[in-house]
């Protein structure tokens, strides 16, 4: 308790000094200010979702091209994934266009904050503006307080921020909505005007901020939905040219939550279900592609015989029931498979190359993947194999041997750590094949066996006595 | 012409009868791999109950490490804090066979899981058994009986019930071992020959590798021999059949670690080496009656038996002398209960403990070789027309498997081969009988039969003369070369041909001849009982056997319940308690601990030290303060506790707690069995004593049961009310229970602070329970 105050503590002065330090060489050399900025956060989850629209306003000299976006570099640290696109059109006709965002390095940024960069698809000249919707998820920034719980209590979490916008630009007009699971608020720091309306609190609207701006906010409230974490997932993807697509993935699920403290009553869990491990959770659902077929849910000791598949045209449902339910703290390791018809996944390229096209991140809803692994196994003889994905991830090459294979089958391995449901993106691995390859197998089988039939026939003709009679 | 010509046709329906029985055989092997993995398509590929979960456990490390370590193998994990030698206590034939075969099919590239090659082994080597039998068999009584006994081995029940898929235990490769080692012994016996002899004693190695049981191999092969020298049936084939296979055998034997030297130090070998002086004796005295002269041999024989008794009685004398100076004469304490029924319920309650080593009822027998039962006679009637070295060791080998089965209902599983060798043939006579009276009596057939002798008989019954006819040939002419392959089949033919039209065997024909309609029915009620067995066996294999133990299933109006407690509750532990935490439990879930939560336990189904197990019964039938003193002096943090009553799972801990009490009694003479039991009666509803109701057993098993049915606490395993219902503990907390609380996880609360006056008081109490622990070692302990 008082440690973690302490850390509060360090926080505000830290940031305080930033606003009061307010580095205006920084300010003055932007050209860029922002008109207006909402901002919400969506807290409802234990992935923090913010949803910012910035209309940004281009008050210079020469027209800018790049939008800097400014975190802290503790909230810098849990951006799992960031999303901009820029509104085109109006009220009734907007769409939205995505825009390329990179994470950025400032050689003197104040305070160690962290920058994105959105480029911009046209270049804003003088006195135009244009809006941009971010999106950015957060991981691992619920903090549970207190940190152990009683199987009867409620989950209560931390979120901290600011009530300000952190910016690199000057804010004229702001606002921050945040959306708390339930109504179940225990407290908020207040930074006039706020306000809260059942599951919502409101900060602002504050006017005419400086750059860098900073005025750190902790709400305290009840979270009691799966905080479900993937430490580690591993995700095989083996393709077969006689059709199927195998898919293998293996779980190192734990409950992220505040920590189960003392007793497991099984009487009070069975119950009183309402009451009694709210924060736990027992299901999990995967969204699995159409059409799929052999599915299997165990783990290392056996079968789990506790789930559900419901599929029809456009997708299926996999409910998975881990052994026991989970409380804070605890872990379980289970595997899914499945096997997808190649048709739905498998494409040729004008090139001749072919292509998978298959979804990136973990199925099972809201969760956060610490660290994922997909392995793509090509088929054997496949040669050049690349891969080609939106976001950046960590790429290399391995080989693998399975069924009677020679010289073994290329894998492709993307690596990527922090991962959340909205990776759920398709990527695309390119290879090159010849169908001949396909029956290297079979023919070395046939061989094998006409082989073993000769030579038992050739014994059976001979007559391998040493004597003579 | 006519002869070449029918010769080509004999050789024709030769080679047609061997590739039929060839696919027969195969066949064969299919039935029996498929008809054993019930398991896998009813539940799913997966171990089995308590001691296949060590074995795995071990091939894992075994494929993990390799041979090396696996020989040198310490394992901290279990039998804390004394640990397990597992290298030199295992018998590793069945683990570096699975390990093998693993390590084959990953050189190849298919990679199948270790666990995958555990569960499919027993049903592989089951079909290897099948054939093994067939072999034998027909070295005893020919084809037709070889194909019937194998075709019934395919399917025995008692066979099935430790050899389904999962059930990856000893006894599944032992019995192939059993039976091919028996084959190649008779083999030898048949033929003379050393190279079978070689092999014979490296199928027995196999089997000293595979399991406990080879102690009947060299047990019975002896006592063969002896009846055979006893019977005047000594030849320099049965020399050369048994003296290679003891030398061999034995050196062989001993390098097996879990063996070593008791392959020489133990009576359950001794008898080996007696019968091989007493062989070498017969064989000294016939070679010299055969130098020299009938009276001079007279004269030597009175010489020789007068010096020689002297000199034996001595040996035997220094011998029993040597023997009894060992507590036990010298026999482990489950081959003295083979020997004496009443021997391990009288001091041994560890053994009388386990179900499988209880005497069998009749009703087990039927159920596990169902009609084989009375089919066995016949058979043995069978194998004294005419009597051979080979068919009295069959007839050897059901007298003695009967006993032993009827002492231990585990050892049912040895006689089950026994039983199905003796009624193939059994049944491959009474077919042979009957499908010749027919033919004889079917007026079309009779023509032809006439002209063709014997030939037309059905194929089994035609190769029983021949085979019957070339070994009385080779006892013409025993000191015969071996013939090469060609030669032999050559041979073969001639005899048939010298032998076919002669009319001592035409006589033997007629006289076997039954009427027409009585062979008829016969048939029909043979094929009859044969449909029966086949019936009974699927069912067995598909509703008894299968079950895997750790998941139970039940089928009630609204569907198929699944039972998956155990697993749960090894899968909490495994993820959700420190690497190094130890678990206490009763022994029969010490494996699967070890195996699936990965935790230490205090002991196991190895049951090796009784004083341990009777410390972890002692405390669990302590009340609770005295328990958790035990517990913790052993370092114990979670307590696991299985409990039925909430579903209604039979085996649970409250019904083995007497065994706990009377384990733990033994050996720590302040736990009574009578202090448990009212009137001599076990119960736990109101009328149960105050120390049974406040032991530890007892409070882990009902801590807020009786919340379950508002109050009511209505066991349904006892189908009675429990008789305490407000359980408070103290020093135990609940920290997991399964779904259906079949399964139950307690932690060791930390011991107290406290002030200092009481920590020498708790000091005394602690050095007073390690000093009841010392006793207890001190005492005579009749494992050992």
């Amino acid at each position: 308790m008082e440690a973690a105050s302490a850390k509060h503590g360090v926080y505000i002065l830290l940031f305080s000094l930033v606003t009061l330090s307010r580095l205006s060489h920084l300010a003055a050399s932007s050209d860029l200010q922002i008109v207006d900025a909402e901002r919400r956060i969506d807290v409802i989850s234990h992935i923090v979702r913010v949803y910012l629209t910035l209309k940004v306003e281009n008050t210079g000299k020469s027209s800018a091209s790049e939008v800097l976006l400014a975190f802290s570099p503790e909230q810098a640290k849990h951006i799992s994934i960031l999303q901009a696109a820029v509104v085109v059109g109006k009220k009734r006709k907007k769409s939205y266009l995505s825009l390329k965002v990179n994470p950025t390095d400032l050689p003197d940024s104040p305070n160690g904050t962290k920058y994105y960069t959105a480029y911009l698809l046209n270049p804003l000249k003088t006195g135009e503006s244009v809006t941009i919707e971010v999106m950015y998820a957060l991981t691992h920034s619920l903090q549970p307080f207190p940190v152990e719980i009683s199987q009867s209590e409620p989950q209560l979490v931390y979120y901290h921020d600011s009530a300000l916008i952190l910016s690199h630009y000057y804010i004229k007009r702001q606002k921050t909505m945040i959306r708390t699971p339930s109504s179940k608020v225990e407290s908020f720091t207040r930074v006039e005007p706020a306000d809260r309306k059942g599951a919502e609190l409101k900060y602002g609207p504050y006017e005419d901020r400086s750059p860098y701006s900073y005025s750190p906010v902790i709400i305290h409230f009840e979270n009691n939905n799966p905080f479900a974490v993937v430490e580690e997932l591993v995700r095989e993807v083996e393709i077969s040219h006689w059709g199927n697509l195998q898919i293998t993935e293996h779980y190192k699920l734990a409950h992220g939550g505040a920590r189960h403290k003392g007793v497991f009553s099984r009487v009070e869990y069975q119950g009183r279900p309402s009451g009694s491990g709210a924060s736990s959770f027992k299901h999990l659902l995967a969204k699995l592609p159409p059409r799929v077929h052999s599915v299997y849910y165990r783990d290392n000791i056996g079968n789990i015989s506790s789930s559900h598949l419901r599929s029809d045209f456009k997708k299926s449902e996999l409910e998975i029931e881990p052994r026991y339910p989970l409380f804070g703290g605890w872990k379980a390791t289970f595997t899914i498979g499945y096997g997808l018809p190649l048709q739905d996944f498998l494409f040729e390229s004008d090139d001749g190359r072919r292509y998978l096209n298959f979804s990136f991140g973990c199925p099972i809803t809201e969760t956060v993947v610490d660290s994922l692994t997909v392995k793509v196994v090509l088929p054997e003889g496949s040669k050049n194999p690349s891969a080609l994905l939106s976001f950046h991830a960590e790429q290399n090459l391995e080989t693998s041997y399975s069924y009677l294979d020679v010289v073994g089958r290329p894998v492709v391995v993307l690596k990527k750590k922090n991962v959340v449901p909205d990776h759920n993106i398709p990527f695309q691995v390119y290879y090159e094949f010849h169908p001949l390859f396909m029956l290297a197998e079979p023919l070395m089988l046939t061989s094998v066996f006409f082989l073993l039939f000769v030579t038992s026939l050739a014994y059976l003709h001979m007559d391998i006595s040493i004597r003579k009679s | 012409m006519v002869a070449a010509e029918t010769a080509k046709d004999k050789a024709l329906r030769y080679a047609f009868g061997n590739v039929l029985c060839f696919f027969i055989l195969l066949l064969i092997g299919v039935l029996a791999f498929s008809i054993r993995i019930f398991s896998v398509i009813k539940y799913e590929s997966v171990i089995h109950e308590f001691d296949p979960y060590f074995n795995y456990r071990v091939t894992q490390f075994l494929t993990k490490n390799g041979i090396y370590d696996f020989w040198n193998w310490f394992d901290d994990r279990t039998w804390y804090p004394l640990g397990r030698v597992i290298g030199g206590t295992v018998y590793p034939g069945l683990t570096l066979t699975a390990g093998t075969l693993w390590w084959t099919l990953n050189a190849l590239n298919i990679p199948l899981s270790v666990e995958t090659v555990c569960v499919f082994t027993a049903p592989i080597f089951s079909a290897f058994a099948a054939w093994a039998t067939y072999f034998l068999t027909k070295e005893v009584k020919g084809t037709g009986a070889g194909l019937a006994a194998a075709a019934l081995l395919a399917m025995v029940p008692s066979y099935i019930s430790r050899s389904v898929a999962g059930s990856y235990d000893n006894e599944a490769v032992a019995i192939f071992a059993l039976i091919f080692t028996f084959y190649l012994y008779i083999k030898t016996l048949n033929t003379g020959s050393l190279f079978y002899a070689t092999l014979n004693a490296i199928a027995y190695f196999y089997m000293v590798c595979s399991w406990g049981g080879y102690t009947f191999i060299i047990n019975l092969i002896p006592m063969h021999a002896l009846l055979c020298i006893v019977t005047g049936r000594y030849s320099p084939r049965l020399y050369i059949a048994y003296c290679p296979l003891v030398v061999l055998g034995t050196l062989l034997a001993a390098l097996v670690p879990v063996v070593g030297f008791n392959a020489v130090l133990t009576s359950e070998h001794f008898a080996s080496f007696l019968v091989f002086i007493i062989i070498h004796v017969v064989a000294l005295a016939y070679y010299i009656k055969g130098i020299l002269s009938p009276k001079m041999f007279k004269v030597a024989v009175t010489l020789v038996v007068s010096v020689g008794l002297v000199v034996c009685c001595g040996v035997i004398a220094i011998l029993v002398a040597l023997v009894a100076s060992s507590p036990t004469k010298g026999w482990s304490g489950r081959s003295l209960s083979l020997l004496d029924p009443t021997y391990a319920s009288k001091y041994i309650p560890i053994i009388a403990s386990v179900s499988e080593h209880q005497p069998p009822t009749w009703p087990s027998y039927f159920m596990d070789i169902n009609v084989l039962a009375f089919l066995v006679p016949a058979g043995i009637v069978a194998c004294f027309l005419p009597l051979s070295d080979a068919s009295s060791f069959v007839v050897l080998y059901i007298v003695t498997s009967v006993y032993f089965s009827g002492v231990m209902v585990r050892l049912m599983l040895v006689l089950a081969p026994a039983a199905c060798i003796m009624s193939g043939i059994a049944l491959s006579e009474a077919f042979s009988v009957f499908t010749r009276s027919i033919k004889f009596q079917l007026p079309g057939l009779s023509q032809s039969h006439q002209m063709d002798a014997g030939d037309s008989v059905s194929e089994p019954s035609g190769d029983v003369i021949q085979n019957d006819i070339v070994k009385t040939d080779r006892h013409d002419e025993p000191v015969k070369e071996r013939p090469t392959r060609r030669n032999k089949k050559k041979e073969k033919e001639n005899v048939d041909k010298a032998s076919k039209p002669s009319i001592k065997s035409k006589i033997e024909n007629r006289l076997l001849v039954l009427p027409l309609e009585t062979s008829i029915i016969a048939l029909f009620l043979l094929v009859l009982l044969g449909a029966f067995y086949v019936v009974h066996c699927v069912w067995a294999a598909a509703e008894a056997y299968s079950a895997p133990s750790i998941v139970l299933t039940s089928h009630s109006h609204d569907g198929l319940h699944v039972f998956d407690d155990f697993r749960e509750a090894y899968a909490w532990l495994s993820h959700n308690t420190d690497v190094d935490d130890k678990v206490a439990s009763w022994w029969d879930y010490g494996y699967q601990t070890t195996a699936m939560a990965n935790r230490t336990v205090i002991v196991d189904n190895n049951t090796w030290n009784n004083t341990h197990i009777a410390t972890v019964g002692t405390a669990m039938s302590s009340p609770e303060k005295a328990a958790w003193e035990i517990f913790h002096s052993l370092d114990v943090k979670y307590v696991l506790v299985v409990f039925g009553g909430v579903v209604g799972y039979s085996s649970d801990d409250i019904n083995k707690f007497l065994w706990m009490v009377r384990i733990g009694g033994g050996v720590f003479p302040h736990i009574k069995e009578p202090d448990y039991l009212r009137d001599g009666q076990y119960r736990i509803d109101s009328q149960a004593t105050p120390t049974m109701l406040n032991c530890l057993m007892y409070k882990l098993s009902y801590y807020r049961f009786a919340d379950t049915d508002g109050g009511k606490g209505f066991d349904r395993v006892r189908r009675t009310e429990i008789g305490k219902k407000n359980i408070k503990l103290t020093h135990f907390e609940e920290v997991f229970t399964t779904h259906h609380w079949m399964v139950r996880l307690y932690k060791l609360k930390p011991p107290r602070n406290r002030i200092r006056s009481k920590t020498k008081k708790s000091k005394s109490k602690s050095s007073t329970a390690t000093n009841l622990k010392r006793s207890g070692t001190g005492k005579k302990n009749p494992w050992h």
